[in-house]
C-alpha cells in the first residue's frame, strides 16, 4: 500500500487515479476476483500499454477505465471526478464526453456511411448535434480518410474501417483514448499505419491508452503497465520493459520503422 | 436531456429497420393491418347504415308523432272493443287546438275506393282523407293547382288532389286541374297536385297512385266507426318528449283516463325510433372496437417476438451505442420507437385497405351504403389503438433492451 501511496502522490495531476481497485464477480456458487487492490495513475498526454495474460485482469480494468463497470471497491478518480459510484445514466454520459473507444472488431453501424458512424456520439452527446457535420468531417480528416466519407462499412478495408471507429472515438474530444487490442484483426502492415495514427493523434496531444497483449503493439507507447492476478505486476518504461526489445535500435526487425519516439 | 439530433436518427433508423427487414416488418404488422382494415371497414359500413336510415327518419320528420288506438298488454279484446278505443276526430280536433307543441296535425283516415275517369276504372285506390294541415306534417306541398283549405273541410266540398302516379294510371292530361274525377261513385273536381315524393321508408314505397279528399267528406263515405289515424308534427324536434306528453295529456282527458288507469291509445314519435337506432349503431360500434381490441392483442404479440428478436439481432450494436453513450432512457425510447413506428405503419396500411373496403360497398349494386366512409375519429382512433399497441408491447423488449450490460453486449456473437 505504501508504494502505491508514493505512486499516486508522485503523479498528483494525474488524469486517471485508481486506487486499491477491486472488482468480483459471482459466477454461480463461484467467485471471481478480477482486480484485487489494483492502484494505477496515468497523467495527461501519456501513451501507456496496459498488457498482462487472459484472466490477469486487464479486460475488467479496461471496462473500468471505459467507465463500462463499476468496481466493487476502491475508487477511481477521473479528470478529478469520482466516476466509481456513478449511476449508468451519468456514466453514460461520461462515456460519451470522456472516453474514446476503439475496438477489435471495429463495430461499425454496417448501414451506416462512414460520416454517420463518426457522428454517432453526437446522437447521445447533452449539446446536441451542432456542427456535427463539420466536426466528423474533421474527424475523419485527422485520420486520413477525408475521401471515404460516404462510403459504408463493407466498402472499406479493415484498416479503413478501424480509422473510422477511431475517427468516431475522437470526435467528442475524449479524455482517454482507450483502445481494446485495435490491431487484432488487422495484418502487420495494417498495424503498422493503425499504430502510427496513435501516435500522432498522442503527438497532438491525445492520451492514449491501449490494452494489447503483444509486445510489438505495445513498444509503440512510452509506458508498459503488465498485470497478473488482479494487480500491477510491472509498471515500466517501455525501454526498461520487455516490451522494449521492439524498440527501433534494440530489435533489428522494428529497425524499418523509423522515427518512433516512444 | 436528449437532444434533437436524437430523435432524428431514432425515427429514420426505426424506418430503416422496417426497410431493411420488409417482408418480415409486414409479415408482423399482418394482425394489425387486418385489425384495423376490418375495424375502419365495419364502421364505415355503420356510416353509411346509418347516415341511409337517418335521411329516410328524416324525410318523414324527426319531429313527427302519431297517435292510434292501442290496447292495453293483456287486456281481454272483448274488454276493449274497437268502437271504445278508436281515434275519434274530436280527439284531433282537441289535439290540434290545446296543444301548444304541436305545430300542424291532422286526422287521417284511408279507405279503398274504385275511381273512375272516363271509361278508365281503377279498383280500389287508397283515398285518404286529410286536413290542410296534412302538407304541413307530411312537408307534400302542391306543385299544381292549390292545396287544401278550411272552407273544402268545414263545407265537405267534393275536391280532390292527385299525384303524377294517379295522373298517369288514370289517364288524365298532364294539366288536370278542374277535371273531375268519380270516387266511390261520387263527382270529385281536382284542385291540385301533390308532389311524389321517392320517400321509401324501408323499403316500403308510398310513390304508387294516390289521392285525397278532405277528411269531413272521407269520414262520411265509411262506416260509424271508420278507423283513423292522427299524425303531426312537433314545434321542434327538441320539444318531441314534452309534445308527447302534451299529447298524451289531452288524449287522457279526451277519454276520461283517470290517474293510474290504462290509455288505450299509443302516442309515438319518430325521435324514439332514432334513438333506438342509434343505440344499435353504437352496440354494433362497440362490438367493431372488441374486435379491433382482439386483433391489436394479436398483432401487439407478434410485435413484441420482433421485436425481440431485433434486440438480439443487434445486441452489439446496443453495446456499441452504450459505449460511445446512449443512456438506458435512449436506449428504450430508441426501440419503443421502432415498435410504435412499426405498429403505426401497420394501422397506416389498415386504414388504407379499409379505405378501399369501404370504397367498395359503395359500389355494391342494391347495398345503398354509398355513404360508407371511414369518419375521422375512426381514422384517429386506429393511429392512437396502434400506437398504444406500439408502446405496450414494445415495451419489454425495449426494457431488455435498455438493461443490457454493455460489455456482455459487445461480447455477443
Amino acid at each position: 500500500m505504501a508504494e502505491a501511496a508514493s505512486t499516486a502522490s508522485s503523479r498528483s495531476a494525474a488524469l486517471i487515479e485508481v486506487r486499491a481497485l477491486t472488482k468480483i464477480y459471482k459466477v454461480g456458487v463461484e467467485t471471481i476476483h478480477a482486480l484485487r487492490g489494483l492502484d494505477l495513475a496515468i497523467g495527461r498526454n501519456e501513451m501507456v500499454a496496459i498488457m498482462g495474460s487472459s484472466g490477469s485482469g486487464k479486460s475488467t480494468l479496461m471496462n473500468m477505465l471505459g467507465c463500462l463497470d463499476r468496481p466493487t471497491g476502491g475508487s477511481y478518480l477521473l479528470n478529478g471526478r469520482d466516476v466509481s459510484r456513478m449511476g449508468a445514466g451519468e456514466l453514460a454520459q461520461v462515456r460519451n464526453e470522456e472516453i474514446g473507444f476503439v475496438f477489435q472488431s471495429f463495430e461499425l453501424l454496417p448501414r451506416q456511411t462512414a460520416l454517420e458512424n463518426v457522428e454517432l456520439p453526437l446522437v447521445y452527446a447533452k449539446g446536441g448535434g451542432r456542427g456535427r457535420r463539420a466536426r466528423a468531417l474533421a474527424a475523419l480528416d485527422r485520420v486520413g480518410l477525408a475521401s471515404r466519407v460516404h462510403h459504408r462499412p463493407n466498402q472499406l478495408s479493415g484498416g479503413q474501417r478501424q480509422r473510422v471507429a477511431i475517427a468516431r472515438a475522437i470526435l467528442n474530444k475524449p479524455s482517454i483514448l482507450l483502445a481494446d487490442e485495435p490491431t487484432g484483426n488487422l495484418d502487420s502492415a495494417t498495424t503498422t499505419e493503425i499504430l502510427a495514427l496513435f501516435r500522432q493523434l498522442h503527438a497532438e496531444g491525445q492520451t492514449v491508452v491501449i490494452v494489447t497483449h503483444e509486445d510489438e503493439v505495445a513498444s509503440h507507447c512510452q509506458r508498459v503497465v503488465r498485470l497478473r492476478d488482479g494487480r500491477v505486476l510491472s509498471d515500466l518504461p517501455v525501454a526498461q520493459d520487455s516490451a522494449g526489445r521492439h524498440l527501433p535500435g534494440v530489435s533489428a526487425l522494428a529497425g524499418a520503422k523509423g522515427g518512433a519516439e516512444c | 436531456m436528449l437532444n434533437p439530433l436524437f430523435w432524428l436518427q431514432a425515427i429514420s433508423l426505426a424506418f430503416s429497420q422496417i426497410w431493411a427487414n420488409k417482408s418480415r416488418a409486414f409479415l408482423t404488422a399482418l394482425g394489425i393491418i387486418v385489425g384495423v382494415a376490418s375495424t375502419t371497414a365495419v364502421i364505415a359500413a355503420l356510416t353509411g347504415l346509418r347516415a341511409r336510415v337517418l335521411t329516410e327518419f328524416e324525410s318523414v320528420g324527426a319531429s313527427k308523432f302519431f297517435v292510434f288506438p292501442d290496447r292495453p298488454d293483456n287486456a281481454p279484446r272483448n274488454l276493449y272493443p274497437f268502437e271504445k278505443i278508436r281515434v275519434r276526430p274530436e280527439e284531433a280536433l282537441a289535439i290540434k287546438e290545446e296543444c301548444t307543441l304541436v305545430k300542424a296535425v291532422t286526422p287521417i283516415t284511408e279507405v279503398g275506393l274504385d275511381v273512375q275517369q272516363g271509361d278508365k276504372i281503377i279498383d280500389g285506390i287508397t283515398v285518404a282523407g286529410i286536413w290542410p294541415d296534412w302538407h304541413v306534417v307530411q312537408n307534400r306541398f302542391v306543385v299544381e293547382g292549390r292545396p287544401f283549405t278550411q272552407i273544402d273541410e268545414d263545407r265537405e266540398r267534393q275536391v280532390c288532389l292527385i299525384n303524377s302516379d294517379a295522373i298517369t294510371e288514370l289517364n288524365l292530361p298532364s294539366n288536370p286541374i278542374s277535371e273531375s274525377i268519380l270516387i266511390g261513385g261520387r263527382r270529385f273536381a281536382i284542385v291540385g297536385v301533390v308532389e311524389t315524393t321517392q320517400a321509401r321508408f324501408f323499403g316500403m314505397n308510398t310513390s304508387s297512385a294516390e289521392i285525397f279528399i278532405p277528411f269531413s267528406v272521407a269520414a262520411k263515405m265509411q262506416d260509424r266507426n271508420f278507423f283513423m289515424r292522427v299524425e303531426g308534427l312537433f314545434t321542434s324536434p327538441d320539444v318531441a318528449e314534452d309534445g308527447q306528453e302534451e299529447v298524451r295529456f289531452v288524449m287522457r282527458r279526451m277519454r276520461g283516463v283517470l290517474p293510474g288507469g290504462v290509455e288505450t291509445f299509443n302516442v309515438a314519435a319518430i325521435d324514439r325510433f332514432i334513438e333506438q337506432f342509434k343505440a344499435l349503431a353504437a352496440g354494433i360500434t362497440a362490438i367493431a372496437g372488441g374486435i379491433v381490441g382482439i386483433s391489436l392483442l394479436v398483432g401487439g404479440i407478434g410485435i413484441m417476438n420482433i421485436m425481440l428478436v431485433s434486440v438480439s439481432e443487434r445486441t452489439r450494436e446496443i453495446g456499441l451505442r452504450k459505449a460511445v453513450g446512449a443512456t438506458p432512457m435512449a436506449i428504450l425510447l430508441q426501440f419503443l420507437l421502432e415498435a410504435v413506428t412499426l405498429c403505426l405503419v401497420g394501422g397506416f396500411i389498415g386504414i388504407a385497405v379499409g379505405r378501399l373496403a369501404a370504397f367498395g360497398l359503395t359500389k355494391i349494386p342494391g347495398a345503398q351504403l354509398d355513404q360508407a366512409d371511414i369518419p375521422l375519429w375512426a381514422v384517429a382512433l386506429s393511429f392512437a389503438f396502434s400506437a398504444a399497441t406500439g408502446v405496450v408491447f414494445g415495451m419489454f423488449p425495449a426494457i431488455k433492451a435498455s438493461r443490457l450490460d454493455p460489455i456482455e453486449a459487445l461480447r455477443h456473437e
